[in-house]
C-alpha cells in the first residue's frame, strides 16, 4: 500500500477536475427548479445539468440521431481530446467519419451520466444549497434515472425518436433501459457486453471497490474536498480491482506473462517486480487523475441496483412486450464480467417478445474491455446492423 | 452441403436470372406468402433469408456456428446464435407464420422434438432434407458396402454432422405419427429439378435426391 501511494502522481490536477464537474468543457443543458429530474429514490433533483458532446449534423427530419451511452468510467468525450488527460476520445476507433458510427452520416450524442463527474450533476458538483460539493448528500441514482435525464436532454435537442442507442457495459444497461421504458423513441438498439441485471459476482466486485475507497482515511466520510484531500489510494485500488474484471486470464498472460518490470531477478520485496503489477498500478494512478471517488461509489451502486425483470414482475420478456425496436446484441467470448449467457438470456426474452433481434458473440481473448478495442469482426457487425437499420428507417446511405 | 447452383422455373416464382440463389431456396421461397413472418432454423450464411427479405418477407434466423451468425448479422439480417435442439423451446407458440428447417433436420439430436417445435412456433413449417433413399445412396450401400457419400454429402461417416439420416418414406411416416399434415411435397432430383408430381411415392423415394415439404398442424 505504501508503494501505491508513491505511484499516485503528487501533481494531480484536482482543481481542474473539480472545475470540470461544474463547468465542463462540453455543451451543457441546464434544467431549472421547474424541470426536476424525478429520481427512483423519491427525490426531485433540481436544478441539475447534463454535459454532452455531439458529433456530425442532425438531418432535416431529425431522424439520424444516435445516442451513445458511456460505461462506468467513461464520459461524453467519445471522439475528441479529453479535457483532463489530453488523450484521444475513448471510442475514436468506432466513432468518426467513415467508421461504423459514421459522423458524416449520423448525428451522434454522448452525455455524461447523472452521478458522473465530467459536468453532469453528481456528487462532485456544487450543491446549490450549501455552495459545497454534494458528496454523500447527493441522492442515490439508478440506471433508469440516468436514462430519464437523457430523455430530457433529447427533448431539449428537439429529437423525438433516436435512430439508435448504443452502449457497452453500463452503457449497454442504459440502452436496455431506453428500450424497456421508451420503446417508441428508439428505432434500433445496440446493447454490447452487458446484462439485464447485475450479477451477485459483479455486485461483489463493486463492493470491493467501494470498500477500498471508504477505507482510505483521505475519503473522510465523503467530504474529502472540504478537507482538501482525495482518496487516491482507495480509488486506485478500486480501479485496479475493476480493471482485472475487464480483462481475461488469457489477455493478461499474453500481455505480461510472468515477466519482470525493469529487472531480471525478484527484489524480495513488495515492490512491483512483475510487469502486471506495474501495469495495474499505472491504471490505478492514471484513473484517479480524472475520476471522482464519490462518483465511483454512486455509479457502481446504480449498476448494482439494475434489474429490468424485477421492474416487470420478474418476467424479462414483459419488459419488451410488443417492442418494435430492432436489436443487435453483442457479447465477447472471454468476457466473464458480462458473459455471453447474460446476453443469451436477453435474446431469449426478446425472441419471446417477437422483437427483431440479431445476436453475435465475438471470439476474442481480450475480455470485457474488447468492446473498446479494435476488434474488426465487431466493427463489421455494428456497421452492417446500423446500415440495414438505416435503410429501414429511411436514412440515406453515404455521407 | 452445396446444392445444384443451376436455376429452373418453379411454380409461383419468377426464374432467378442471376443464378444467385440455390434451387431449393427458390422452391422454399415460392411456398411462402409475401408479408409473412418467417424463422429460418439453421440459416447458415443467410442466403435464404436474404432471398426472403428481397421478397418482402420478415425473416429471422437461428444458426449454430458463430461464423455463420456473424456473417448474417454483417449482412444486416436478424439472426441469433442458437441450437435447434435446445433453443426452439424458448420461442413462444404461434410466433411465426412459417418456420423453415433447411437441410438441418438430419443433423439434430432429436428430429421428432424439433419437428414438433417447428409446428408449435410456426403455423406452418417448411422442411427440406437429403433423401437417404435416393438410388445413388442405395447403390453405394448395396454394391459398395459402405456408408454412402455424395457430392452434396461428402463427409465420411465418422466426421459427418448428419446423425439422423432418413428417407422421404421415413419422414412421411414420422409426420403421420405426430399428426402433421403435408400441404405440399416436392422431391428434387440430382439436378435440383422437381420429380414429376404424378409419379408414385416409391419413385420419389428412389429418385428424389432431397425432399422439400410444406407442413401444417394436423387436426
Amino acid at each position: 500500500m505504501t508503494e501505491l501511494k508513491s505511484i499516485v502522481s503528487p501533481a494531480i490536477q484536482i482543481d481542474d477536475r473539480l472545475h470540470e464537474a461544474d463547468h465542463p468543457s462540453s455543451a451543457v443543458a441546464k434544467f431549472g427548479m421547474d424541470q426536476p429530474l424525478k429520481l427512483d429514490c423519491g427525490v426531485d433533483l433540481a436544478p441539475f445539468q447534463i454535459a454532452y458532446q455531439t458529433y456530425g449534423e442532425l438531418n432535416a427530419d431529425r431522424s439520424n440521431a444516435i445516442l451513445i451511452c458511456h460505461a462506468l468510467t467513461g464520459d461524453q468525450h467519445v471522439f475528441n481530446t479529453h479535457p483532463i488527460t489530453g488523450k484521444p476520445g475513448w471510442w475514436d476507433t468506432m466513432v468518426g467519419p467513415g467508421l461504423p458510427l459514421d459522423t458524416s452520416q449520423y448525428f451522434i450524442i454522448c452525455a455524461n451520466v447523472i452521478g458522473g463527474c465530467m459536468g453532469s450533476t453528481g456528487p462532485a458538483s456544487t450543491n446549490p444549497a450549501t455552495g459545497k460539493p454534494w458528496g454523500l448528500d447527493f441522492p442515490i441514482i439508478t440506471i433508469p434515472d440516468m436514462v430519464r435525464a437523457q430523455t430530457m436532454l433529447i427533448d431539449r435537442l428537439g429529437i423525438d425518436t433516436l435512430f439508435s442507442v448504443v452502449g457497452g457495459s453500463m452503457g449497454g444497461m442504459q440502452v436496455l433501459q431506453w428500450t424497456a421504458a421508451y420503446p417508441d423513441r428508439v428505432f434500433s438498439a445496440l446493447p454490447i457486453a452487458c446484462a439485464t441485471r447485475h450479477s451477485a459476482q459483479n455486485i461483489a466486485f463493486h463492493e470491493l471497490g467501494r470498500q477500498a475507497i471508504m477505507a482510505d482515511p483521505d475519503w473522510r466520510g465523503g467530504r474529502y474536498v472540504d478537507h482538501g484531500s482525495h482518496p487516491h489510494r482507495g480509488l486506485a485500488v478500486a480501479r485496479m480491482a475493476g480493471h482485472i474484471t475487464y480483462l481475461s486470464d488469457a489477455a493478461l498472460h499474453r500481455k505480461f506473462g510472468r515477466r519482470m518490470q525493469d529487472r531480471d531477478l525478484p527484489t524480495f520485496s513488495f515492490d512491483a517486480d512483475f510487469q502486471v503489477e506495474s501495469y495495474l498500478r499505472y491504471q490505478g494512478s492514471s484513473f484517479v487523475e480524472r475520476f471522482d471517488a464519490n462518483s465511483y461509489l454512486y455509479l457502481t451502486r446504480a449498476m448494482d441496483y439494475f434489474d429490468i425483470a424485477a421492474d416487470h414482475g420478474g418476467v424479462l420478456a414483459k419488459a419488451f412486450r410488443g417492442i418494435k425496436t430492432r436489436f443487435c446484441v453483442v457479447s465477447f467470448t472471454s468476457d466473464w464480467l458480462f458473459p455471453t449467457s447474460e446476453s443469451r438470456a436477453l435474446v431469449h426474452a426478446l425472441n419471446a417478445s417477437s422483437a427483431r433481434v440479431s445476436f453475435a458473440e465475438i471470439e476474442t481473448d481480450r475480455g470485457h474491455d474488447a468492446f473498446l478495442l479494435d476488434v474488426p469482426e465487431f466493427f463489421d457487425i455494428v456497421r452492417a446492423f446500423l446500415q440495414s437499420a438505416g435503410k429501414a428507417h429511411g436514412l440515406k446511405a453515404g455521407g | 452441403m452445396a446444392l445444384q447452383e443451376q436455376t429452373l422455373p418453379l411454380p409461383g416464382i419468377a426464374p432467378d436470372r442471376t443464378g444467385k440463389y440455390r434451387t431449393d431456396h427458390l422452391l422454399v421461397a415460392g411456398m411462402i406468402e409475401p408479408g409473412s413472418r418467417v424463422l429460418d432454423v439453421g440459416c447458415g450464411d443467410g442466403e435464404l433469408l436474404q432471398l426472403l427479405e428481397s421478397r418482402g418477407i420478415d425473416g429471422r434466423g437461428i444458426e449454430l456456428s458463430r461464423e455463420g451468425v456473424n456473417r448474417c448479422v454483417a449482412k444486416g439480417l436478424a439472426v441469433v446464435q442458437g441450437d435447434a435442439d435446445t433453443d426452439l423451446v424458448n420461442y413462444p407458440d404461434d410466433a411465426f407464420d412459417y418456420v423453415i428447417l433447411s437441410q438441418t433436420l438430419q443433423a439434430t439430436r432429436q428430429p421428432r422434438v424439433v419437428l414438433e417445435n417447428l409446428l408449435r412456433i410456426g403455423r406452418r413449417a417448411i422442411v427440406s432434407f437429403p433423401n437417404f433413399g435416393f438410388w445413388k445412396m442405395r447403390l453405394q450401400l448395396l454394391v459398395g458396402g459402405h456408408m454412402p457419400r455424395t457430392e452434396n454429402l461428402p463427409a465420411t461417416w465418422y466426421d459427418t454432422a448428419n446423425i439422423h439420416f432418413c428417407t422421404i418414406k421415413d419422414f412421411v411416416e414420422l409426420c403421420d405419427a405426430i399428426n402433421v399434415k403435408m400441404e405440399r411435397s416436392v422431391a428434387l432430383d440430382l439436378y435440383g429439378r422437381p420429380v414429376p408430381l404424378n409419379l408414385p411415392w416409391w419413385v420419389w423415394n428412389m429418385f428424389g435426391e432431397q425432399g422439400v415439404f410444406l407442413l401444417s398442424r394436423g387436426k
